[in-house]
């Protein structure tokens, strides 16, 4: 039986490869823009089970896994309809550190689990409609709520609330979960400081080394503003450096930015990154009241760009995107050729927050 | 700033890496880490970067010392400083668990020196692994469990089997391995130690050769060792070594950055000298180096001193300087020159945190905003700019002392108590870090509750500490509903201290349309860390509050109906929809009150002089383009002394109007038993509420709502009449225009437009007094709902109690044609005098009407813009046709009518 599932799964990872040698593939798009549509209140987040939970759960996404398992599936679905190939698990914030905020700790692992099992289920209803076009399920792994290389404290700057080791643990047990839920490749998302992604990093090469599975990694950065350097300071490339070791599948971005700010961050890590890469943009910069309006072509007109323009192997959609947007996507990426990986020349590279690079 | 280096001359491909961030080879490092100096320490570390190190080697492996914490602590304090930590670092002990502690706090990639075999290979290989998944590079000692390579061929051996093993069996990138095959000290004496220069010179060669893509790097101030003592010397040793063994292959080296001599620069017998004993090229190398070296040990070489050229500018612009670089050496000074030139002007040591400092800080918002800096700096920045505060106290609280013996009260300890906090579900809060300090450093106390903060805890916290203001920071979008959530439970709890607002996704739009409503406080959006100081500032003041309040209140307002506006022509909902969304009014909660008088009271000449003492004086500075709020605008800057003027006439000129009685007050008010049908009203002749009176239409609302707000309509606050609540409405007429001809005339006459127009602006005044004035009566005399209200002006101006008064042709009732109805109910005309003309227009001018509603829930709002289907129905429902309706209400339909018309 578990041999089956190592089977199937080394079966549906050989096709990513594969798939991505000769298209771009598409991910889905934002899951909270979808479930904010539901207008869910403390009672709907709580569904029954959490009705005496102690602590107000309203805002916590992922707690709709176990909650309302029906909204999140139709809307992996609904990505799916829209034609994404790979779908995230709807498991952001799902370690015990971001889960302290709710004092649910103890859920951890079953909503990693259920929620790669949503994903997987939704998925695989897919594959099953048409095989030619095999969808995946990516474990979403968000940055968690802590920094471990900025100081929370104005005045001690050498403070930090959380330790390497306290988010490696919260990680692992993460990964554990995602992976025996049935993701097929792990996604280390939103990284607003490279050290907690270390971590995650290590945290799942410990895991893979304890349980002789393997599942392809991608990680994804996000540049908070138009400085071009992540939230703890480091550049595209300087990011790339610090996590060049774990041999992902692939380097990206999402988040903070519409497609038109995000372009030349991900011209930089195309040029220096020897990994497929991607790029999720929100759909476009926040307006005054916080909503993304960016249409669906718009996104689209501006990924179809990157296409064109060999920067890509991966895109979708973060904040504010909507299966309209994925589609819109798929469509104008249509025949696009994927990005050739650059041959680099051999080199040490290292990073402060800026690259280093001593040829060998 | 980067030091030209022989080594950089010779290629490009050295690498030096800084060396003076370690305790054992430092001994002004060991000893500001020993004393717990971090702040100097990490000034050791920077100066390295500004002489060109390119990487910088961090090391604390001193018993004295808890190693591992002091490491964990070097290293996260460098985190915080961009021009440190811009370069890779290199972990440096001898101690496995010391690198450990430091591979965890280190985002970039980083190397670790060092790991080798002289535990074995197992330990090596273990320690390898862990390297690599730490993701860092590695230095390898030419090390094994016999010893330290020495020769030339036990340091090839060595680290031959040690690429093997990384790369073979570890997987180790050969890029990312830098051996050091040990550079020890030569010209000591011991006949031995003179080949030791040339034997890593060939063993580099070597392995450079045969290990393909590793690196070769060394201590090079180890060589010199035995010239301790003679800068001049060591540098020239070291230039020379590093020309040879970079020739070799050496493409790394730890250095004193700051300190190499350039190659050719070199003495030329002290450089052949060198040479010599490096090389070990004659048998009295050693004896000549030492002759050679007591030539110039006097004239030790000065390490490379910072460019300080910024120190010659004017002391504003050194503040800026040093805020902006986040340098703290010169802050004392700096700080004492621009207090003293302030006492020289007869300034305050407060006016130096108020001028070039607030200056020097906007110049790094700025530079933030533009993302020309980023977090770190801009933390830095803030220490640099709390430690010239700090320097400033002592000026401050003498100043008070004496300010205090003096008997001049300069408030208490502080400007007021700031509640800060990164609201629920965002953690972000670097904007929200320097608002609190820039608040700090003018002195008010911040109270800083972090990220993730429910609104129970900030509410909680703030009455515990007693805060005088609230600041609400986030950055996501979800943050935006949480302010607003937590302005609503402000509201609920009864609170009544200012809210300021800020954030990347704030806005003054969003918190005028959706957080300022939930909250009848002041609510400020406060756009960026320079400007918290002067909101903060004015709402502490007790003379400006209110009026700051105000002006933020209209400012908003306008901005709500301006976006409303915008909104309008946007998507509507069919007006079945907005009906099932009317207001949710609980009529079993709440028994209407019956009105104390029944019918209609008229008052036929009412006392002006009880009028003029309730004028809104705000409206009648805009009559004159006078832009602000009563009373604060006749102290304004500009317009201040115009106010002040226009003011004085006014006051003289309603002096003469009450005494000379140049107008006539008449009003008449009447209450009615009434019950809602749908969107009508219902008014009935008596109790029994058998006849029906009159039926009053109102419209409602029809814009989608994305919210749990309500569709309105005036009827929603009128118990409907399946109910069974007997329910009551109020109609009322005033006008203080009357007579107003003659003495207009008057002044006509005499080409006075000033008086004129003053007039007139005072008569409106005076019937909005009076409406309001009447309201005030109905609601404690007439209908007598709320018998126990006793407000101010301010209060009564800020609309602070229950009950609304709506006027046909306003926001709440936009047909005008219902006046017609509310003339016959009060037969306005014979009862107050007041006509109305063809287009509803009262006459005089000077007059008001309206509804009262009772309900503790009507709430004034605007109709907005409509559909077709609520016009249709409503026409049918008032007897008019279709075009007639359109046309009545043009401005507010949704549609182009004669567009329908050819559909």
């Amino acid at each position: 039986m578990a041999e089956d599932i190592a089977k199937a799964r080394a079966h549906r990872i050989a096709a990513l490869t594969t798939a991505l040698q000769s298209r771009i593939l598409v991910l889905d798009g934002a899951m909270g823009t979808m479930i904010q549509r539901h207008k869910l209140d403390e009672a709907g987040y709580r569904g029954a089970r959490f009705a005496a939970h102690p602590k107000d759960v309203k805002g916590n996404n992922d707690l709709l896994i176990l909650s309302q398992p029906q909204i999140i599936l139709d809307i992996h679905r609904a990505y799916l309809e829209a034609g994404a190939d790979i779908i995230e698990t709807n498991t952001f914030s799902s370690t015990r550190i971001a889960q302290a905020d709710y004092g649910m700790e103890s859920l951890v692992y079953e909503l990693n689990y259920e929620g790669a099992k949503l994903a997987r289920q939704a998925c695989d209803e897919y594959t099953a409609k048409n095989p030619a076009k095999p969808r995946f399920v990516a474990g979403s792994i968000g940055p968690t709520n802590r920094t471990a290389s900025i100081s929370p404290d104005v005045n001690d700057p050498g403070f930090r609330n959380v330790t390497f080791d306290e988010l490696v643990a919260a990680f692992r047990e993460q990964v554990e979960a995602l992976v025996a839920g049935g993701a097929d490749l792990l996604l280390a998302e939103t990284i607003i400081d490279t050290l907690n992604a270390k971590a995650c990093m290590f945290a799942i090469d410990e895991f893979f080394e304890a349980s002789g599975v393997r599942l392809p990694v991608m990680i994804s950065g996000t540049i908070t503003d138009q400085s071009g350097r992540i939230l703890s300071g480091q550049t595209a490339e300087a990011f790339w450096n610090s996590l060049r070791h774990v041999k992902p599948l692939s380097i990206g971005l999402n988040c903070a930015l519409g497609a038109a700010q995000l372009r030349p961050y991900v011209a930089e890590l195309a040029r220096v990154a020897d990994v497929m890469v991607s790029a999720y943009p929100n759909a476009g910069l926040p307006n005054a009241f916080g909503e993304y309006d960016e249409d669906p072509q718009t996104t689209a007109g501006h990924i179809c760009s990157w296409a064109k323009d060999g920067l890509v192997n991966i895109v979708g959609g973060c904040c504010g995107t909507t299966p309209d947007h994925i589609k819109a996507i798929c469509e104008s990426v249509q025949g696009v050729a994927p990005r050739k990986l650059p041959k680099l020349p051999t080199a040490m590279r290292l990073s402060g927050l800026e690259p280093f690079q001593l040829a060998s | 700033m980067s030091d030209t280096s022989s080594a950089e001359k010779a290629t490009a491909t050295f690498v030096n890496v800084g060396e003076r961030t370690n305790v054992t080879g430092s001994a002004k490092f060991k000893k500001l880490i020993l004393a717990g100096d971090f702040e100097a320490a990490l000034d050791v570390a920077r100066q390295q970067v500004e002489s060109g190190a390119q990487i910088i080697d961090i090391n604390m492996d001193e018993a004295m010392l808890d190693s591992e914490a002091a490491m964990v602590r070097f290293l996260n304090l460098i985190a915080s400083e961009p021009d440190i930590s811009r370069v890779p670092i290199m972990i440096d002990s001898s101690k496995w668990s010391v690198i450990e502690a430091g591979l965890k706090c280190v985002q970039g990639k980083p190397i670790v020196n060092s790991i080798s075999m002289k535990e074995g290979v197992d330990a090596f290989i273990a320690q390898a692994k862990k390297v690599r998944r730490y993701g860092a590079a590695v230095v390898v000692m030419a090390f094994d469990e016999k010893g330290q390579a020495d020769t030339e061929d036990r340091k090839v051996e060595i680290c031959t089997k040690s690429y093997k093993i990384l790369t073979e069996q570890v997987g180790f990138p050969p890029e990312d391995i830098i051996f050091d095959p040990n550079i020890f000290a030569i010209a000591t004496g011991i006949e031995e130690h003179n080949n030791y220069g040339i034997d890593f010179i060939n063993a580099t060669r070597r392995i450079k050769a045969t290990l393909p893509h590793c690196h070769v790097s060394g201590g090079v101030s180890n060589v010199s060792f035995s010239f301790r003592g003679n800068e001049q010397v060591r540098e020239a040793m070291h230039s020379v070594f590093l020309y040879h063994a970079i020739k070799a292959g050496m493409d790394m080296g730890i250095v004193n950055a700051g300190q190499l001599a350039v190659y050719e620069d070199i003495p030329r017998e002290l450089r052949d000298a060198a040479e010599d004993v490096i090389l070990n090229r004659r048998p009295d190398a050693t004896d000549r180096m030492l002759e050679v070296a007591a030539k110039y040990k006097a004239g030790a070489g000065a390490a490379k001193a910072p460019d300080l050229s910024w120190r010659e500018a004017d002391v504003n612009k050194r503040l800026t300087h040093a805020l902006v670089n986040g340098i703290t050496d010169f802050i004392d000074e700096d700080t004492e020159e621009a207090r003293k030139a302030a006492e020289v002007r007869g300034g305050r040591p407060l006016d130096v945190i108020e001028g070039p400092l607030m200056d020097g800080m906007n110049v790094v918002g700025d530079l933030f905003g533009a993302g020309k800096m980023f977090l770190p700096q801009v933390v830095k920045s803030a220490r640099v700019m709390k430690k010239s505060v700090a320097y400033l106290i002592p000026f401050i609280e003498e100043e008070k002392a004496k300010n205090a013996k003096l008997g001049i009260i300069d408030a208490a300890k502080n400007n007021g108590k700031i509640l800060l906090a990164t609201v629920k579900g965002d953690v972000h809060d670097i904007g929200k870090n320097i608002v609190g300090v820039v608040l700090q450093c003018n002195n008010y106390e911040v109270v800083d509750l972090g990220v993730m903060v429910s609104s129970a805890k900030i509410l909680e916290t703030a009455r515990e500490i007693k805060a005088d203001i609230i600041g609400l920071s986030g950055l996501i979008t979800p943050s935006l509903d949480e302010m607003a959530y937590v302005a609503r439970e402000m509201e609920r709890e009864g609170f009544s201290v200012p809210l300021l607002i800020g954030g990347a996704t704030t806005s003054k739009v969003h918190t005028a349309v959706k957080i300022a409503p939930g909250y009848k406080n002041a609510v400020v959006y406060v756009p960026d860390a320079s400007r918290a100081v002067g909101v903060a500032g004015n709402l502490m003041s007790a003379q400006l509050r209110e009026n700051f309040a105000a002006d933020v209140k209209a400012d908003y307002a306008k901005m709500r109906e301006a976006h409303a506006r915008q909104q309008q022509g946007k998507k509507r909902q069919s007006i079945a929809a907005a009906r099932a969304n009317k207001v949710a009014i609980d009529w079993k909660a709440h028994t209407p009150e019956k009105p104390r008088v029944t019918g209609l009271t008229i008052f036929d000449d009412y006392d002006l002089a009880e009028l003029t003492r309730t004028i809104d004086w705000t409206p009648f500075f805009q009559t004159w383009e006078l832009a602000g709020n009563y009373p604060a605008i006749l102290e304004d800057k500009v317009v201040g002394k115009t106010a002040r003027g226009l003011y004085n006439d006014a006051q003289a000129m309603l002096q003469r109007l009450v005494g000379e009685k140049w107008l006539t007050a008449r009003a008449v008010i009447g209450f009615w038993p009434a019950n809602s049908v749908g969107d009508d009203i219902e008014l009935y002749t008596d109790a029994s509420r058998a006849k029906v009176l009159t039926t009053l239409h109102t419209l409602r609302q029809q814009m989608v709502r994305d919210n749990a707000r309500a569709n309105m309509a005036l009827a929603d606050f009128i118990a409907p009449k399946d109910s069974g609540v007997a329910d009551y409405i109020g109609g009322f007429a005033v006008t203080a225009g009357l007579g107003i001809e003659k003495k207009l005339a008057e002044f006509e006459r005499e080409h006075d437009d000033y008086n004129a127009i003053l007039f007139k602006a005072l008569a409106d005044r005076l019937a909005e007094s009076f409406a309001e004035r009447m309201h005030q009566r109905v609601r404690r005399e007439f209908w007598g709902y709320a018998t126990a209200e006793n407000l101010n002006n301010a209060d009564l101006i800020a609309e602070k109690y229950r009950g609304i008064r709506p006027a046909p042709g306003y926001p709440a009732c936009p047909d005008h044609t219902e006046k017609a109805l509310l003339w016959k109910l009060l037969d306005a005309e014979k009862n107050a005098g007041i006509q109305l003309t063809d287009s509803f227009a009262m006459w005089p001018a000077a007059a008001v009407s309206g509804f009262y509603f009772a309900h503790p829930e009507a709430a004034y709002f605007g109709v907005g813009k409509i559909e077709r289907d609520q016009v249709e129905d409503y026409a049918k429902r008032k007897g008019m046709s279709l075009p007639d309706m359109e046309r009545w209400l043009a401005s507010s339909l949704n549609y182009d009518p004669g567009q329908a018309d050819a559909a």
